[in-house]
């Protein structure tokens, strides 16, 4: 069957080997965006520069295309990704606010598989009735709004009668070591379950707006294969033996329905990504959404090379979501052969 | 859609039939579709609505819009009025910081607003339309056509591999803000996804047996590609351009939202700049209408095209609808569902269907 465990270190070793030439794509591309197609780039990437840092910056660009390439890919190789507006290197502010997203988007991802898929499963017993309706515009609400309107409307409209923090990720400087930097993670290995709790409250509202407006992903994706696998025989016969609905909706139906949602959740990874832009920045979440806002220039002036370290960023976190799903489907459906 | 029972009477065996005839046959299926669904109906209704609204502001505003003459250069200058008034008679959705009235505002950027979304979804339906064609229909390996399939499927990974809205700014980073930038910036980021669609769709329907009969017809191969493949590719990719105006239209004012000055408020009117003022310290609470209206106005224009676009793929999709039509079984049934009956019972290959994604 090619399904042993040394199989599948071949078939997770070919995804990865295929990941390279999109890599080296995503670096070539945001090398043309920042460096080919910007028209007079200086003045606006650094208008408070003397003249003399404008001529060295203008030098630069000047360059034939093929040595500026040389130069930028070297640089990013070399893990020296150019300084921040006030000075501070990017690579090590991005490596300590990328946990802090991953955390906001993982929250995202649970509330999504906890609200999400058992309302794609209701949608899905009631097709055509006023539950599926129901469900519908829900999800379609969360698809037709745009992130910063959800964010503004939680943390105006939401959080004082829900009594949630809006910003951050404590209330208070922590006194544990944060090893992890995943607020709510540190917290559980010091042991300080006050903290952990303070944390979970200040990740709700972040991850909940985050979660409605991709729920649509997960439902519609569990009832279209919810709907696929109903009709079917074992369904059927599961049916027929008197087992209650319950069981034969959430065992029988739902786990072969399951294979296919789990692929899309994977792949939404990049507008879950996309959604931290805003909504990091409106919570001050401390992490590399928010930097991805100030360094493309919503606070003010845009900063070169945070804003191509934090575009090559973001790719790389698509690339390796879209791996992890591809190796989970590969995983769960047992007719995919892992050689 | 890969349905052979459909497409025969336009295969060369058999007489043209007129094409009166054939939008009379597209224009009733559509109904039906319609019918199917109430939520994609009240979609469709609102669309047109909108629309509507639309076309007459652009060609006689004097109808709709109360202040469009006093404040055509987007400074108020008609009968006396004060900065941020509630909501009133005079002005029913009060009026923004430049005592500009904002039920007219927000009238005045609709054609914009909707242009904008039609342009970038239509231009990406066009552009990344034609590459999955190509990609899926000319995709012999070692052929010329193999490579160059070869080389848009890459290039498309490559573009997919960046969510679109940060893809989108750091190309007005790098251009500049401005609202052409910003078409252009949303543009580059949305072709790719039609690309995967359509190339799915030709994969699906290429090799069916209607077009391999067709092709031992000696029927030619851009004849074929035209007229067999494109035709019925065609249904599921627009069902998808209808759900996708309203994500470009949020992607967009979400650009307009973040980078300031892309559009520089209040001229031209557009719904993501006219929020742009808003920040955490700002009033809401005092000023909520300011906020609020901008904000509804992009989410019903895009709940609209999305309750639509969806119902429609719902009743498309071979999947739902394969179960849609088993529901008809049920002791009780939609009274909607024996339409849907005859066009999937007389549709054998539906079990086969691209998985979403992949």
């Amino acid at each position: 069957m090619g399904r042993s465990p040394g199989d599948l270190a071949i078939f997770v070793g070919r995804r990865l080997v295929q990941l390279l030439p999109v890599l080296l794509g995503v670096i070539i591309l945001a090398f043309v965006v920042t460096h080919v197609a910007a028209i007079d780039p200086c003045p606006r990437w650094y208008p408070k520069a003397s003249p003399s840092t404008l001529a060295l910056c203008e030098a630069q660009f000047r360059a034939p295309i093929p040595v500026q390439f040389e130069h930028y890919f070297t640089q990013l190789l070399g893990g020296n990704w150019g300084t921040s507006q006030l000075g501070s290197p990017v690579l090590p502010a991005i490596a300590t606010d990328a946990p802090a997203t991953l955390e906001l988007v993982l929250a995202a991802l649970l509330l999504m598989v906890v609200i999400g898929i058992p309302m794609g499963v209701v949608a899905a017993q009631y097709a055509g009735r006023w539950p599926d309706h129901l469900v519908r515009v829900f999800y379609l609400s969360g698809w037709a709004t745009p992130t910063y309107v959800g964010a503004i409307i939680a943390v105006v409209y939401l959080a004082h009668p829900l009594g949630l923090p809006t910003s951050g990720e404590y209330g208070a400087p922590p006194p544990f070591p944060q090893p992890t930097h995943l607020s709510v993670v540190d917290a559980l290995l010091a042991g300080n379950l006050p903290y952990a709790a303070d944390a979970v409250d200040h990740l709700v509202l972040p991850a909940g707006v985050l979660a409605f407006i991709n729920m649509g992903i997960a439902t519609r994706m569990t009832r279209a294969s919810m709907l696929e696998v109903l009709p079917l025989d074992f369904v059927k016969s599961a049916r027929m033996k008197g087992l209650s609905n319950l069981v034969v909706l959430y065992k029988h139906a739902l786990r072969n329905a399951l294979i296919t949602t789990t692929t899309v959740l994977g792949v939404t990874a990049g507008e879950l990504l996309a959604g931290t832009v805003v909504i990091e920045e409106v919570f001050t979440w401390p992490g590399i959404g928010a930097y991805a806002f100030q360094s493309m220039g919503g606070t003010g002036q845009p900063n070169f090379d945070g804003a191509i370290a934090v575009v090559v960023v973001f790719a790389i976190g698509v690339v390796l979501a879209n791996l992890i799903a591809d190796i989970l489907y590969g995983i769960l459906d047992p007719r995919v052969e892992w050689r | 859609m890969a349905d052979p029972e459909h497409t025969s009477p336009e295969s060369p065996a058999r007489p043209r039939t007129r094409p009166w005839v054939s939008v009379a046959r597209a224009l009733r299926g559509f109904y039906r579709v319609l019918r199917a669904n109430v939520l994609s109906f009240v979609g469709f209704v609102l669309v047109v609505a909108i629309v509507t609204v639309a076309i007459v502001v652009v060609l006689a505003p004097h109808l709709l819009v109360p202040y469009g003459a006093t404040q055509e250069t987007g400074v108020y200058s008609g009968p006396p009025t004060l900065l941020r008034w509630p909501p009133s008679f005079a002005h029913p959705f009060g009026t923004d910081g430049a005592s500009l009235d904002l039920y007219s505002e927000i009238l005045l950027a609709l054609p914009l607003d909707l242009g904008i979304a039609l342009a970038i979804a239509g231009f990406a339906l066009l552009a990344g339309g034609s590459l999955g064609l190509i990609a899926g229909f000319f995709d012999r390996p070692g052929s010329v056509g193999g490579y160059t399939s070869a080389f848009i499927l890459r290039t498309t990974d490559v573009f997919l591999a960046f969510p679109s809205l940060l893809l989108g700014l750091a190309i007005v980073a790098a251009l500049g803000p401005g609202l052409w930038q910003v078409m252009v910036a949303v543009l580059l980021t949305w072709w790719p996804y039609y690309v995967r669609l359509v190339r799915g769709e030709v994969l699906a329907v290429k090799h069916l047996p209607y077009v391999t009969a067709a092709r031992a017809a000696g029927v030619s191969e851009r004849r074929i590609l035209l007229r067999h493949v494109l035709r019925n590719v065609l249904e599921p990719v627009v069902v998808y351009f209808t759900l996708d105006i309203g994500t470009v239209l949020v992607t967009f004012s979400t650009i307009a939202f973040v980078i300031p000055g892309v559009v520089s408020y209040p001229r031209p009117p557009e719904w993501g700049s006219m929020l742009s003022f808003f920040n955490l310290n700002y009033p809401i609470s005092q000023y909520w209408w300011e906020v609020l209206f901008p904000s509804l106005a992009i989410f019903v224009t895009a709940l609209a095209f999305s309750l639509l676009g969806d119902g429609l793929r719902d009743v498309l999709d071979p999947r739902t609808r394969r179960a849609l039509v088993e529901s008809v079984a049920a002791p009780n049934p939609p009274p909607e569902a024996p339409e849907l009956a005859g066009t999937a019972a007389a549709n054998p290959s539906e079990g086969a269907s691209m998985p979403e994604g992949s």
